[in-house]
């Protein structure tokens, strides 16, 4: 087979920052340095045993880890195929997978004396995880956020203020997450000095979409020990759902190599993958090119112009994706999936009912299409799920989609 | 030799500074940009350069994104932007025009293709702000070999050890950004950009103009008298969008001009 010429499919990025034809570091002169000195740290942090040991000791005692990997009895017997388990990433502090990477980043931040931490943010879960990191390490924090996301959800606004962190509204473009990514852009071109920008997904200039990765890498880890110890075996499907892809890529990247193992990522359809771009699928409805420092795939018109994507979840209404993921689509070692706000709805549902879990709109979406698949593979079949956070933001939104007005609820 | 050469040659002739204006492309239609265009050489404006809008401009501040969007919304594209250029040049063949703008409406249009395009229609330079020497066999050096400029951006971030890297492969001139930060915000400050520019000359032949954070006559005239040049942007950008008539504009370019031209 000819796959079998590469001896890894771990190995990258480049020197360059490059996975195949994607990623690089498409950034502004100002920056370059900044990223330069960034790679060079991260390179030598990563090596460093006393790196590790602060983060695995955080790990485990300030988020929670490891995650269980649980059997979803219910949901399996709902669906009537495949054994179900979700990796609970949903149960980590503060609710998300968002704080894997924080962590990482933030120690890198401090080791590089640091004082000043901004980050983007879209449904909240990274403004959150970010705002909380800094307020246990005593770090300024100033957290972009699309204005239009600031209105849907607003408990995580308030949560981000709780914890200390100034939250921008951006009313630049259409005031959504690549908009707040924008605006962190400008902030770091301006704060050179002071600041570490704490990118909360697998896309920006190298070394982001490695480095990202590398701190979400352990939900993967974990995932092939315990599948191994519950069932003797590996999984024969991973799924994630996928907005820039850091959830999905901390689950994938440990399997890579595991060529029996198949991936799937999941992106948000919005309205339905079609010529009207009410969704957000990068890979399924957008072509290669240039933003926010990496090509990748983005959802663009015939003259460049980046679109904005419409998803129910704010976490993935982005119109690019990691560039990792894009060469992977391109290699063909993973299969990408675009499920609708619709089936994310169902399945939230369904998730509710049938395991007592509030998942979040994000994970949903690969739960949808778990349970578009399941049915049709046999019971020995192992499906191993991130389930990267829990709903509790999400429940205005639902109310509001379901058509319920939240007085009348009780 | 492009315009480009051919200019700062004559103005060094002449013992003069040059005087660069950034205006957007269609910012608020294509006809007002053709009009305020045709009269910037005649309000003594040296090279013009020209914005391609891009609906993400990370290193552009509220003054130029909203002139970006002001253009998108007007129908401008990369296409009309030539146009604008290819308009330009019936009347006037001496004056160079650089393109200034991000990598990708210029990557989806097709590198080879934008060369062939940009150079039939007259375009003399380009500035990618999202392509560091890092990237430059994207666009840089098939641009060269197109015989375009490719114009670097060097920042108060380029220290020694860099500035090699930025000078390679840079053409026309050297884009001295006076700040960290984007573009429209804060001073230019003649007693900082002063050594600076002393500093990136020893290592290169090249024109260094000065950007960023120039607003005023004045300010023109310090900042000129330290550099090669300078350019303003935001300052004029400013004006089209209070709906300053074309002949407006152009007069107050002019006074920016007389400033430049003092230094």
């Amino acid at each position: 087979m000819p796959e079998d010429l590469l001896n890894s499919f771990m190995t990258g990025p480049d020197e360059n920052g490059r996975f195949g034809d994607f990623g690089g570091r498409f950034v502004s002169e100002t920056l370059m340095p900044l990223i330069l000195e960034l790679e060079a740290q991260y390179e030598h942090a990563k090596t460093d045993p006393t790196f590790w040991a602060e983060m695995d000791d955080l790990w485990a005692n300030y988020v929670g880890r490891p995650s269980p990997l649980y059997f979803a009895e219910r949901l399996t017997e709902r669906l009537g195929g495949a054994k179900i388990y979700l990796k609970r990433d949903e149960l980590n502090h503060t609710g998300a997978h968002k704080i894997n990477n924080v962590l990482g980043q933030i120690i890198l931040a401090r080791r590089m004396g640091k004082t000043r931490i901004i980050a983007e943010t879209g449904a909240g879960q990274h403004g959150v995880a970010t705002a909380t990191v800094c307020a246990k390490f005593g770090l300024k924090c100033v957290v972009y956020m699309g204005a239009h996301d600031v209105e849907r959800q607003s408990p995580n606004v308030f949560r981000m203020k709780l914890l200390g962190a100034e939250v921008v509204p951006v009313t630049s473009g259409r005031g959504t997450l690549k908009d707040a990514m924008n605006d962190a852009l400008r902030d770091w071109v301006t704060n050179v000095e002071d600041t570490f920008y704490c990118i909360g997904t697998v896309a920006g200039p190298h070394p982001y979409p490695a480095m990202v990765r590398d701190f979400q890498a352990i939900i993967g880890k974990e995932a092939k020990e315990q599948m191994k110890a519950a069932e003797g075996r590996l999984p024969d499907t991973i799924i994630a759902a996928i907005g820039g892809g850091s959830n999905a890529m901390g689950l994938f990247f440990p399997f890579l190599d595991d060529k029996d193992v198949a991936i799937i990522g999941v992106e948000a359809g919005g309205k339905g993958v079609n010529a009207k771009m009410e969704h957000c699928a990068s890979l399924t409805g957008g072509r290669p090119g240039v933003l926010h420092g990496n090509r990748t795939y983005l959802l663009q018109d015939d003259d460049g112009q980046i679109l904005e994507g419409h998803s129910i979840s704010a976490g993935l209404d982005y119109p690019g994706i990691g560039p990792e993921h894009s060469w992977l689509h391109e290699i063909g070692r993973a299969k990408y999936v675009s499920i609708t706000d619709k089936e994310a709805l169902e399945a939230f549902q369904l998730c509710c009912e049938t395991e007592g879990i509030i998942p979040a709109l994000e994970p949903s979406h690969a739960l949808a299409h778990v349970a578009k698949i399941a049915p049709d593979l046999p019971r020995d079949h192992l499906i191993c799920m991130n389930m990267c956070g829990r709903g509790d933001k999400d429940i205005f939104t639902v109310a509001r989609a379901l058509g319920w007005e939240m007085g009348e609820v009780i | 030799m492009t315009r480009i050469d051919d200019t700062f040659a004559r103005l060094r002739a002449e013992n003069r500074k040059a005087f660069v204006t950034y205006i957007m492309a269609g910012d608020p239609d294509a006809g007002k940009t053709a009009e305020i265009l045709a009269g910037l050489p005649g309000a003594g404006v040296d090279i013009i350069e020209l914005g391609l809008p891009f609906t993400d401009p990370m290193a552009d501040g509220p003054t130029i994104q909203l002139a970006g969007q002001r253009a998108l919304e007007g129908g401008m594209t990369l296409k009309g932007t030539l146009d604008l250029v290819r308009d330009f040049r019936t009347a006037d063949d001496a004056t160079p025009i650089v393109l200034m703008g991000y990598y990708n409406p210029i990557y989806s249009h097709g590198v080879d293709r934008f060369l062939e395009d940009a150079k039939a229609a007259g375009v003399d330079g380009l500035i990618v702000v999202d392509l560091p020497p890092e990237e430059d066999v994207e666009l840089c050096i098939p641009a060269q070999a197109a015989g375009l400029n490719f114009i670097r951006l060097a920042t108060p971030t380029s220290d020694d050890k860099r500035l090699p890297k930025v000078l390679q492969n840079t053409s026309g001139f050297v884009y001295y950004v006076s700040i960290t930060g984007i573009t429209g915000s804060g001073a230019a400050d003649a007693a900082k950009v002063g050594p600076e520019v002393a500093r990136i000359k020893q290592s290169t032949d090249l024109p260094i103009i000065v950007g960023f954070g120039i607003k005023t006559p004045e300010a023109a005239e310090g900042i000129a008298a330290v550099a090669d040049g300078c350019v303003v942007g935001s300052a004029i950008v400013d004006r089209i969008a209070k709906g300053h008539s074309a002949e407006d504009v152009l007069t107050y370019v002019a006074s920016l001009a007389d400033g430049a031209h003092r230094g």
